[in-house]
């Protein structure tokens, strides 16, 4: 009976040890054709680098202009990231915690857009008729924008959780609604503020399509756009496209790895309830 | 004293952004789909149902585009949860101290911009010289190589087959916390009556996590109408037209200027996800909404 269940634990470890290595095979792939030569990453083979090529990185930062890249991915990702979760924190809020028959249709209608699906088409127009089209501030208000539906979702489930009482005691101690919420609420939103704001960053630097659509100069290019653009012209040099793609997913992995608590709290809010 | 505690003010920018941009260019969208809009001329005509006609008429392949997407989300709704069923399952009841590991290297993939996911992919599933193949062919098990993404009938399951890739750790980590969510007590019970792990997953785990298992389906279904990048990168529609879907369709007349009907299918999209979105939010605040 002991060696039945020893056996069955082994069994369950391969099984669970192949697929995380099927998992992260592409990633391995990447990480060692980055530091190969050009002829021996062609074919993106298993085989570990003879020799480490660290030119690579360099190469790719100065041809495929990644610093810039870099930047433009980080300017986007950080204050569409502050100003949506900021907004969308003080909205919930206040329709959390009054709830009339208004502020539930508005938060029903806000929260629809986690399902509503973007017309690209039609948005042009208003990117056109606001001059937001082909400018960084656009990109940003439209990141922000996106971010409002799912980060209001979440930051209502937690307003309900905190206790009212104290909004009680600081409006006795004379705070208006500006204090009440920056000192009191706000700080205490921490945790799932941080939650929503590790999605939102990983989503916008993972994103192209909003790029792709209204921004057509390659120096506002984030990271995303500027490796597919990258990969167009280098298509033969995969170890230059390794390089690329490595720099691209760093910073992802070194945030999911810290974050790590804070994504599954986000990914599983609604889907479970305990 | 709410309202002076709670000013409606606080909601505007958050409503303005979000009605600006999503809620005007969906309703737009139904204005724009009945117009010849499009980038030759500055003048939009009203064209009644043709763009409609164009779509669903007998002779166009937009039917095809919309059936290849209702085939990839199908397709990886089931294997999605399918897998990641299996393996939320192997990592709650049958690993002990790897579990919390594995977990995190499955969710990886779900993380990494799928841009660059569909780039390596493109070379590991080249006919010639990826590393799929190389790697069949060494094993002995040459027979089983295929042409993936260049041959027509394997193009589409082969970007399934990367998509479920990429988003069955995603799955498997809610599909976790919902197990995690059944008492222990059930379980002891139940083998105390004699069950083994079979029935007491098909008992017990299954009909608990029917609730947690409609969301995952609702959000794969979600994802899977919207599907772009995936689809843009590794086959960019093709070989032919065999993996176009309804939002790599859109971007091809948009880019060439043919804006009508790319609104009309835009909104035929929204008409059928607004739906959808509707069950979303009443399983999400399923004690709320009544």
């Amino acid at each position: 009976m002991l060696k039945l269940k020893t056996v069955r634990g082994a069994i369950f470890n391969v099984m669970a040890a192949a697929v995380s290595l099927t998992m992260f095979a592409p990633v391995y792939l990447v990480i060692v054709n980055s530091l190969k030569d050009k002829g021996r990453a062609s074919s993106m083979g298993i085989d570990l680098p003879l020799v480490l090529h660290w030119e690579n990185f360099v190469t790719v930062v100065e041809k495929g202009k990644l610093l810039q890249a870099f930047f433009n991915s980080l300017l986007y990702a950080c204050a569409a990231t502050a100003i949506g979760t900021t907004l969308a924190a003080l909205a919930a809020y206040v329709l959390s915690r009054n709830r009339t028959r208004l502020n539930r249709s508005i938060y029903f209608l806000i929260i629809m857009g986690i399902a509503m699906p973007t017309n690209f088409v039609t948005l042009t127009k208003v990117m056109q008729l606001t001059h937001l089209i082909n400018t960084q501030v656009g990109i940003i208000v439209l990141y922000a924008a996106s971010q409002i539906p799912f980060s209001v979702f979440l930051s209502y489930a937690f307003v309900e959780t905190l206790p009212r009482e104290l909004d009680e005691a600081a409006i006795i101690d004379g705070c208006g609604p500006f204090k009440l919420f920056f000192y009191v609420v706000y700080p205490l939103m921490t945790p799932v503020l941080v939650t929503a704001a590790v999605l939102n960053i990983l989503g916008i630097w993972n994103e192209f399509l909003l790029p792709l659509y209204y921004l057509n100069r390659s120096a506002y290019w984030p990271m995303t756009l500027a490796v597919y653009n990258f990969f167009g012209q280098f298509q033969a040099d995969w170890s230059l496209v390794s390089a690329d793609v490595v720099l691209t997913i760093l910073p992802v992995v070194v945030i999911y790895l810290l974050a790590q608590r804070f994504i599954l709290a986000g990914m599983t809010a609604g889907a479970v309830k305990g | 004293m709410r309202n002076k505690a709670y000013p409606f003010y606080f909601v505007i920018g958050a409503l303005a952004l979000y009605l600006l941009f999503y809620v005007v260019p969906a309703v737009m969208g139904f204005f724009y789909s009945f117009t010849d809009w499009n980038s030759y001329s500055a003048d939009v005509h009203w064209v009644g149902l043709a763009n409609l006609k164009l779509i669903f008429g007998s002779g166009q392949s937009y039917m095809r585009y919309i059936s290849n997407t209702v085939i990839f989300t199908v397709a990886t709704i089931v294997l999605k949860t399918v897998i990641a069923m299996g393996l939320a399952l192997l990592l709650t009841k049958g690993l002990n101290r790897l579990a919390n590991f594995h977990r995190v290297v499955m969710y990886l993939p779900a993380v990494l911009p799928m841009l660059v996911v569909s780039l390596v992919f493109k070379s590991i599933l080249n006919p010639a010289t990826g590393v799929l193949n190389t790697l069949l062919r060494g094993s002995g098990l040459g027979f089983l190589a295929q042409r993936w993404l260049v041959d027509i009938h394997w193009a589409m399951p082969s970007v399934i087959g990367v998509d479920t890739w990429r988003g069955v750790g995603y799955i498997m980590v809610i599909l976790i916390a919902g197990i995690q969510t059944i008492p222990v007590e059930y379980y002891e019970a139940a083998s105390i009556d004699g069950a083994g792990a079979f029935s007491s997953f098909w008992r017990i785990t299954l009909p608990l996590l029917m609730p947690v298992l409609a969301v995952t389906t609702v959000l794969n279904l979600l994802y899977g109408l919207k599907v772009f990048d995936v689809v843009f990168v590794l086959t960019n529609g093709g070989p032919g037209r065999a993996t176009d879907t309804v939002y790599t369709v859109i971007f091809d007349e948009f880019s060439k200027g043919r804006y009508g009907v790319a609104t009309a299918l835009s909104t035929i999209l929204f008409l059928i996800m607004i739906v959808l979105g509707y069950f979303v939010i009443r399983l999400m605040h399923r004690d709320e909404v009544a």
